[in-house]
């Protein structure tokens, strides 16, 4: 999977690369207009993450030569401006989600593979790990064929773990993708602790080989045992 | 009280006191006057009877008044000698009135054919009571006739003269800093109401720049910020998943985090209340609120349940009206999380949909000012809170035209919206 950052700010360009890279992805920089634009004129990428405020051309300008090309690259904006005309544009324009900066890295992970998948597999959502799969569009997860019931908030917790699985994450980014952009003026996460408890133990009741383990402090990961 | 009553106020107590000294001067004038002319009627008189008696004796008998307004009675020399003319007043008997009435009296003494006659003529007098009573009646109708040619004058005067002045007032009462960028005055010849007219101008300029610079300085600064935090909580991120860090230096990193984050949420609230201010959310629909409650309480179950705190719901009413369905949550979920967070282990908030009202109800000892609740970063002594949900909760209510207030009934914080 080839995925392009067009980003003019280095630390976060290199940020992003690092998360990606943990992923297995190939990962290509751009960090202006002129060298975006070249870019994409000679290769073809399966996500191309998009920072529309660019120091020698807008970023939607960008997008539009993406969309004129044909191949079908998945675009994510990434934009400190977040602005709601911009993301209107944007997705108008063709753009397959909208990220405000700053965001976690694990929600840019989420987020990228969210769009990989909607790309890459039409039907079959299976997502594998260990012996746990879960099926993406019935909302349903099973352990070693045996069904494992879930509710909306303890699915929605697992899938984002296992999304970024063997990786950090952090409760804020945790909570805000579970319950909801609203929730972020909650300032205080230590209500998810619940959920995971109850999904630790469904998952040991089941024999599951996967371990979510509480880094102190911080949040949680989701290790293969 | 408006201008033109003031002074109409003015000018009533003025001619009040002006007409009533100019009454009383002008009644004793006028009073001195009749009595000067009828004193030289008098005298005329007298003389007249004097000639009349020396060609007709017969005059000098006539001891009665009966039918003439004069008796002649003779007298003695000595009497006569020491005697001046002398006016005075007097009653009289009238018959056409039926009383004593007011009249002036001349008395004087004359010789004729050696003998010394006494001489009273009589002229009926103005009755001053009549007169005090004509006089203050006419007053009053003066007053009133004054007064209200002072009101149609003011009134037309006020028109032209202050028109330019009531213009500029109205304007200034419509005019809003948010939504317009300045005010249109007409041309005056009145040089005060022309300098007030740029003064004001100038004002309104100056304001509304420095309003829309704040503005614009708080968005691009939020904006600007946004960037450099990405960074370092992302470089903090892939710090922490470094595995060679020890749980000490991860809990540290988890503080610096959490700061970091809380300076995000922080910033994007700032962020959003000048979205709100600068009427960016635009997309509107009609929107049922009832809905809306039950989704965000969905939402905040857990958060409730962490923090031991029951949310009991009732609606008695179905609640509709237009709003952006993001601001809508964001309203309903500051007042909600307010609720929980702000409530004490094992208590319960209460949330009611009554007919145009949403109540949020939590118990607490101590009324908070009703003043500055509202304000930004006001009552944020809990810890981890950004001070700004309030504020965001005003200015979404405000948007909509819907009021948003709080009060301390039976121990209970009552924040309610209505519609």
């Amino acid at each position: 999977m080839k995925i392009l950052i067009i980003e003019d700010e280095k630390d976060m360009r290199q940020n992003m690369k690092a998360t990606l890279e943990k992923e297995n992805f190939l990962v290509e920089l751009a960090g202006t207009y002129k060298d975006a634009m070249s870019k994409i004129g000679i290769y073809d990428y399966d996500c191309i993450l998009l920072d529309i405020m660019l120091p020698d051309g807008n970023g939607l300008e960008v997008l539009k030569a993406i969309k004129e090309k044909g191949y079908g690259d998945s675009v994510i904006i990434v934009s400190a401006k977040n602005s709601l005309d911009d993301k209107v544009q944007g997705l108008d324009l063709g753009a397959d989600d909208y990220l405000p900066k700053p965001f976690h890295m694990a929600e840019l992970n989420a987020r990228v593979k969210a769009v990989l998948r909607r790309r890459k597999f039409d039907g079959a959502n299976l997502l594998q790990i260990g012996n746990i799969s879960i099926d993406m569009d019935n909302h349903q997860v099973s352990v070693d064929g045996r069904d494992l019931e879930l509710n909306r908030k303890e699915f929605d917790v697992l899938f984002y773990l296992c999304t970024n699985q063997n990786r950090l994450v952090s409760k804020s980014a945790l909570a805000e993708h579970v319950w909801g952009d609203y929730i972020d003026q909650a300032d205080n996460f230590d209500f998810i602790y619940s959920q995971i408890k109850n999904l630790r133990k469904k998952l040991l009741d089941h024999h599951a080989e996967v371990e979510i383990k509480a880094v102190y402090g911080i949040g949680y990961k989701l290790l293969v045992s | 009280m408006k201008l033109l009553n003031y002074t109409t106020t003015y000018f009533a107590g003025i001619l009040i006191l002006l007409l009533g000294i100019w009454a009383v001067i002008f009644y004793f004038e006028i009073l001195d006057e009749i009595y000067d002319s009828m004193d030289d009627g008098l005298d005329n008189q007298k003389m007249l009877i004097i000639r009349k008696a020396r060609q007709d004796p017969f005059v000098l008998e006539k001891n009665a008044f009966e039918d003439g307004n004069y008796i002649i009675t003779p007298t003695t020399p000595e009497n006569s000698h020491s005697f001046t003319d002398s006016y005075r007043d007097s009653l009289m008997y009238m018959e056409n009135e039926s009383e004593y009435e007011p009249v002036r009296l001349l008395e004087s003494v004359f010789q004729q054919e050696g003998r010394f006659y006494k001489i009273k003529v009589v002229t009926s007098m103005v009755e001053e009571d009549d007169l005090r009573k004509e006089l203050f009646f006419s007053l009053i109708w003066l007053y009133l006739g004054l007064i209200l040619s002072i009101l149609v004058l003011n009134n037309f005067l006020q028109q032209k003269t202050w028109k330019p002045f009531y213009k500029l007032l109205s304007r200034l009462e419509n005019f809003s800093i948010e939504k317009d960028r300045d005010i249109k005055y007409e041309k005056t010849n009145i040089d005060e109401f022309q300098l007030l007219n740029e003064r004001v101008d100038r004002l309104l300029k100056k304001s509304v720049e420095s309003y829309h610079s704040q503005k614009e300085f708080i968005e691009n600064a939020s904006h600007e910020l946004q960037t450099p935090l990405a960074i370092s909580i992302n470089k903090l991120e892939l710090m922490a998943e470094n595995a060679t860090l020890s749980p000490d230096q991860m809990e540290e990193l988890g503080t610096v985090l959490n700061s970091l984050e809380r300076l995000t949420r922080l910033n994007r609230s700032l962020l959003l209340l000048s979205r709100i201010e600068n009427r960016q959310f635009v997309e509107e629909e009609k929107i049922n609120w009832n809905e809306q409650v039950k989704t965000v309480m969905a939402e905040f179950q857990d958060f409730a349940a962490h923090q031991q705190v029951e949310m009991i719901f009732s609606e008695d009413a179905v609640v509709e009206h237009t709003g952006n369905r993001d601001l809508v949550r964001i309203l309903l979920s500051n007042l909600i999380k307010n609720a929980i967070l702000h409530s004490s282990s094992g208590t319960v908030v209460e949330i009611q949909i009554l007919p145009e009202i949403i109540q949020f109800k939590n118990s607490g000892n101590n009324p908070l000012d009703k003043t500055k609740i509202f304000n930004r970063f006001q009552g944020a002594e809990k810890v981890q809170s950004t001070g700004l949900g309030l504020a965001i909760s005003k200015a979404i209510a405000e948007r909509f035209g819907l009021e948003l207030s709080y009060s301390f009934i039976d121990k209970k914080h009552v924040f309610i919206i209505r519609f």
